[in-house]
């Protein structure tokens, strides 16, 4: 009885779409309601602060590399006591996809995504973040990570002298 | 002399409340026909403007209004312009005939609540709808554009299969009424409502309708986003506006006639009679919304195959069949 089938199948959904119509909706009302988005959520960047406070960016120009969007810029600079840190960075978060490979590449767990994903604006030039935008006071997601305690020349320790490195080596007694 | 005076000013009266309800009530429709769905999909709809959203409507008119009007080149300027007002200007002019309710005895005269008890109103009805065509065309050719003449040409065949079967199904309802005004098909509804002593008039029109208002599941003419909507496809702003606000004046006309056919018109018990109307109204255009919400669109071959060779041959059955009937109650 394929008409019987037909039929059955026009008059049944209506009833379906009327049952439908007195259930709660489950949209999320976003300005009132707003979700927790999960500490993975990949969105507005930072630059986060080592456990002493100093900005951990090193300037390598990694993340720069690692963008597929090219969005980041930086001059690199160096202190008097050699920590290297950068003299101006910039991000621009209109070309930015937070496709987090950025902060994939970084080597001192200096750029970090977060999850505040209300960055929207109407003037793209307000979407340009320069440093002072972007650093935060806080070490964000492993708030112990202290690059110069483990890698470096000399700044936090003497040369050699960082828990997990062996000192220099006196290149004249290792000759052959 | 003074007789006369005060009948034109009773007219002019009566038609700018019919226009201002209608535009009111499209406006609405459009807003309702949003909230339901959205309900029906467990959204919210819109919500935003005034309390429960109820100023959408004027939202979109303002962006309609402000947005870009853009006219092809090479369009046929005149008629270009025309179309859309075209196709809503039929469907308001259609309401003149459709009564809501009995005479009312106004400062001790009849005031009949019809603008103009045309006594052949039923033809006058089906004229119009099909004068509605003309939008649907016009608009097509006048863009100068490949896609809108294609999509006018699908509207047109679809609109004028459906119209066959329309004007047939509303035979029946004329023979029992015997009579062409849509006054006295009301009258004749005071036993019974046609819908139950002829449902299968009731739902070839029923059927008939919804294609005829360019609605889901025959709304192949304004498929937007899969075959770039087809007739007004160049049209922007206000002009495409216009077009959305006949639909929907159309959905109510369309409904009216539903109303008067089948449904007894005002007739009813308890309530006055305009509110009966206006709620056998409202429920046929909420099961036009409701059919929107589910069922999916017909195949082009689909929906012709279904006009010609199901609702045409059915309706010109229940044509004879219905015929018989009389003469033999009769005979
Ligand atoms: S998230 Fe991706 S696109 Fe954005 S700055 Fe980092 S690497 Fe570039
Ligand atoms: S944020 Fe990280 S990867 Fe980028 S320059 Fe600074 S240290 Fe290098």
């Amino acid at each position: 009885m394929n008409l019987w089938r037909d039929i059955k199948g026009t008059v049944r959904p209506f009833w379906i779409t009327l049952r439908y119509m007195f259930k709660k909706p489950v949209t999320i009302q976003y300005p009132e309601q707003k979700r927790t988005p999960s500490p993975r959520y990949r969105a507005r960047i930072v630059l986060t602060r080592d456990p002493r406070g100093e900005e951990r960016c090193v300037a390598c120009y990694l993340c720069s590399a690692a963008c597929p969007v090219d969005c980041i810029s930086m001059q690199a600079a160096e202190r008097e006591d050699g920590r290297r840190y950068a003299a101006w960075f910039r991000i621009n978060f209109t070309r930015c996809i937070f496709c987090g490979l950025c902060a994939e590449a970084c080597p001192t767990l200096a750029i970090q995504m977060s999850p505040d994903y209300e960055i929207c604006n109407r003037d793209p030039m307000k979407l340009v973040y320069e440093k002072e935008d972007l650093l935060i006071a806080d070490g964000g997601k492993d708030n112990e990570y202290d690059f110069y305690q483990h890698a470096g020349i000399g700044v936090a320790n003497p040369r050699g002298g960082n828990e997990d490195e062996y000192g220099p080596v006196d290149i004249k007694s290792n000759l052959p | 002399m003074s007789d006369f005076l005060i009948d034109v000013v009773l007219i002019l009266v009566k038609l700018g409340l019919i226009f201002g309800v209608l535009l009111t009530m499209a406006a609405y429709l459009v807003f309702a026909e949003r909230r339901i769905l959205g309900r029906m999909q467990l959204r919210h709809g819109p919500n935003r403007v005034g309390p429960f959203g109820l100023l959408q409507p004027a939202a979109d008119a303002i962006k309609l209004l402000t947005k870009e009007d853009f006219i092809p080149a090479g369009a046929d300027k005149v008629i270009f312009f025309i179309a859309p007002g075209l196709a809503a200007v039929t469907a308001l002019l259609t309401f003149a005939v459709v009564p809501f309710a009995p005479p009312i005895e106004l400062f001790g005269r009849q005031v009949p609540m019809v603008v103009c008890d045309l006594n052949v109103g039923v033809l006058y009805f089906l004229g119009l709808s099909s004068l509605a065509v003309y939008g649907v065309a016009l608009g097509g050719w006048a863009s100068n554009s490949k896609y809108a003449l294609l999509g006018a040409i699908r509207s047109l065949a679809q609109l004028i299969s459906y119209e066959l079967s329309m004007g047939l199904a509303v035979i029946p309802v004329i023979l029992m009424a015997r009579s062409f005004s849509l006054t006295d098909i009301v009258l004749a509804q005071q036993g019974a409502p046609f819908l139950l002593l002829n449902p299968p008039a009731f739902l070839i029109f029923l059927i008939s309708v919804v294609a005829e208002s360019k609605r889901i599941p025959f709304d192949i003419p304004e498929a937007e986003n899969e075959i770039v909507a087809g007739f007004h496809t160049e049209y922007s702003g206000m002009r495409f506006g216009l077009f959305f606000v006949g639909e929907y004046i159309n959905m109510v006309i369309l409904s009216s006639m539903i109303t008067v056919f089948f449904l007894g018109g005002w007739l009813g018990p308890v309530l006055p009679p305009i509110v009966w109307f206006f709620a056998k109204v409202l429920a046929c255009c909420f099961f036009f919304i409701w059919t929107r919400g589910t069922l999916p669109r017909l195949r082009y071959d689909q929906l012709m195959h279904f006009g010609w060779k199901v609702l045409v041959p059915l309706a010109l059955l229940n044509v004879i069949v219905t015929g018989g009937v009389l003469l033999w109650i009769k005979g």
